[in-house]
């Protein structure tokens, strides 16, 4: 499979990268790791004619934490994620989940920007951001802005990121010290996109729940924020009818596509699953 | 859409060639550098038969172009064996432990092992596993990829003791 021809262009700076995208049009794109975008250009399905590719950027990369908040450069590789320091100390579930994506190969090209950017259903790193209240930070010919992760994604790969702005980074706050936190991702083997998964941030104290996070991965034309399975789970000490109030909020807002990873039905139930032991998982390891 | 000037270094040696933008890594070392050993499985990014080593990570050749490999040092099944010709470790493992049947995913399969053992040199049998996770075989059910894995990690601690 041979993609269409495309001029090749390697920028060094940001305010390069927004410059040449705005120069070159509509036909222009960024590449980050390529393991979305060159799949599509070997089917043809994109078919861009001039290629940025971020890889010289050094702005673009990087984790940092300061005063609880942590910043990931948008071109930050998964298998970064995996061995950060940073990430295992204040937000383990980053490279809990990041390890359940593909495989290592793949996770050695593959970027949290792209992941995140790119508006797949299937991503396992929209879903997680939507949990973690994150902020996308992007750069355009106006200037820059942000725009949060639970506002970001209209339907399958159409987002928030207009013709030629490119992510720079995302932000959060660090879940508190002692949160639980769990990523649950059903597949069918190894590379390929979840059936269901959730993942799930919550903060116990002497035994109540104070507060819980939801979101739903590849149930869905986007990634779902599950606010109200949330909502059930807070001021409760996680009792069975708590638990099931909340699995049953989180399959309802799911909109799953019935494909070769089941019907309907299935996925939905698959997705109650995933929640329930993703809640069960944070809350064991909640302090 | 000119061709552009692309340099790499691979296997050691400086290699350069005229290729357009759009040339996969996979085509450039088959095609243009003549380097067969690297193979074209699925093409897809699934099944790591494409698999070398790029900048000290493994990467699938089928999903990175050239002109991103631009500068980089690549190493393909072809730059495992030492120059004299012989075989390394774990290519004499995989001979051993019969890590091979008809042959196809082989040079991905010892690529990528040859970069996890520097990973990690001592893996147990489910980093082995979840090492080479990306790399599929239809033959062998991996049982003796994974023994010849874990017996060229025997075979290099006990030469690195060796040599201590």
């Amino acid at each position: 499979m041979i993609p269409g021809a495309f001029d090749y262009h390697r920028p060094s700076s940001i305010d390069e990268a927004v410059k040449l995208l705005a120069d070159l049009g509509d036909e222009a794109r960024v590449l980050a790791g390529g393991h979305s975008l060159i799949p599509m250009m070997k089917l043809r399905m994109a078919l861009p004619e001039n290629l940025i590719d971020l890889q010289d950027i050094a702005e673009l990369k990087g984790i940092s934490e300061d005063g609880g908040t942590i910043t990931i450069g948008a071109m930050t590789r998964q298998a970064e994620i995996i061995a950060s320091a940073v990430l295992a100390e204040h937000c383990p579930i980053l490279p809990e989940t990041a390890l359940q994506i593909a495989d290592p190969q793949v996770r050695n090209l593959g970027t949290i920007g792209g992941n995140v950017a790119n508006g797949d259903p299937g991503n396992d790193m929209p879903a997680l951001m939507q949990a973690l209240d994150a902020a996308y930070l992007i750069a355009g010919p106006g200037g820059n802005r942000e725009v949060a992760a639970r506002g970001f994604y209209d339907a399958a790969f159409f987002t928030a990121l207009a013709d030629g702005e490119v992510l720079t980074a995302i932000r959060f706050a660090a879940p508190p010290a002692g949160h639980g936190y769990a990523y649950e991702k059903q597949k069918r083997k190894i590379g390929d996109y979840a059936t269901a998964a959730a993942a799930v941030i919550l903060t116990m104290s002497g035994g109540r729940c104070e507060s819980a996070e939801i979101a739903l991965t590849n149930v869905g034309d986007t990634p779902l924020y599950a606010e109200e399975a949330g909502k059930a789970l807070a001021g409760t000490d996680l009792n069975a009818d708590a638990v099931k109030a909340a699995v049953e909020a989180a399959k309802a807002i799911t909109r799953p596509a019935a494909d070769g990873r089941g019907p309907v039905d299935f996925r939905t139930s698959v997705t109650g699953v995933m929640v329930r032991n993703a809640i069960e998982r944070a809350a064991a390891r909640a302090a | 859409m000119s061709k552009m000037h692309i340099k790499m270094t691979v296997n050691g040696k400086a290699a350069e060639a005229l290729a357009e933008p759009r040339t996969l890594l996979i085509h450039f070392l088959r095609e243009d550098l003549n380097l067969t050993g690297p193979h074209i499985g699925c093409d897809t990014g699934h099944c790591g038969a494409c698999t070398v080593d790029m900048d000290g990570m493994s990467v699938k050749s089928c999903t990175v172009f050239a002109a991103q490999a631009n500068g980089a040092d690549v190493t393909t099944i072809e730059g495992i064996a030492a120059p004299d010709g012989a075989l390394h470790a774990l290519q004499e493992a995989f001979r051993e432990h019969h890590g091979l049947q008809c042959g196809f995913c082989t040079p991905g399969m010892i690529t990528r092992a040859h970069r996890l053992l520097q990973e990690n040199p001592s893996p147990s049998e489910d980093e082995i596993r979840m090492g080479i996770s990306g790399n599929l075989c239809r033959c062998t059910g991996y049982q003796n990829i994974v023994k010849a894995i874990s017996a060229a990690a025997d075979q290099l601690a006990t030469a690195k003791e060796a040599a201590q």
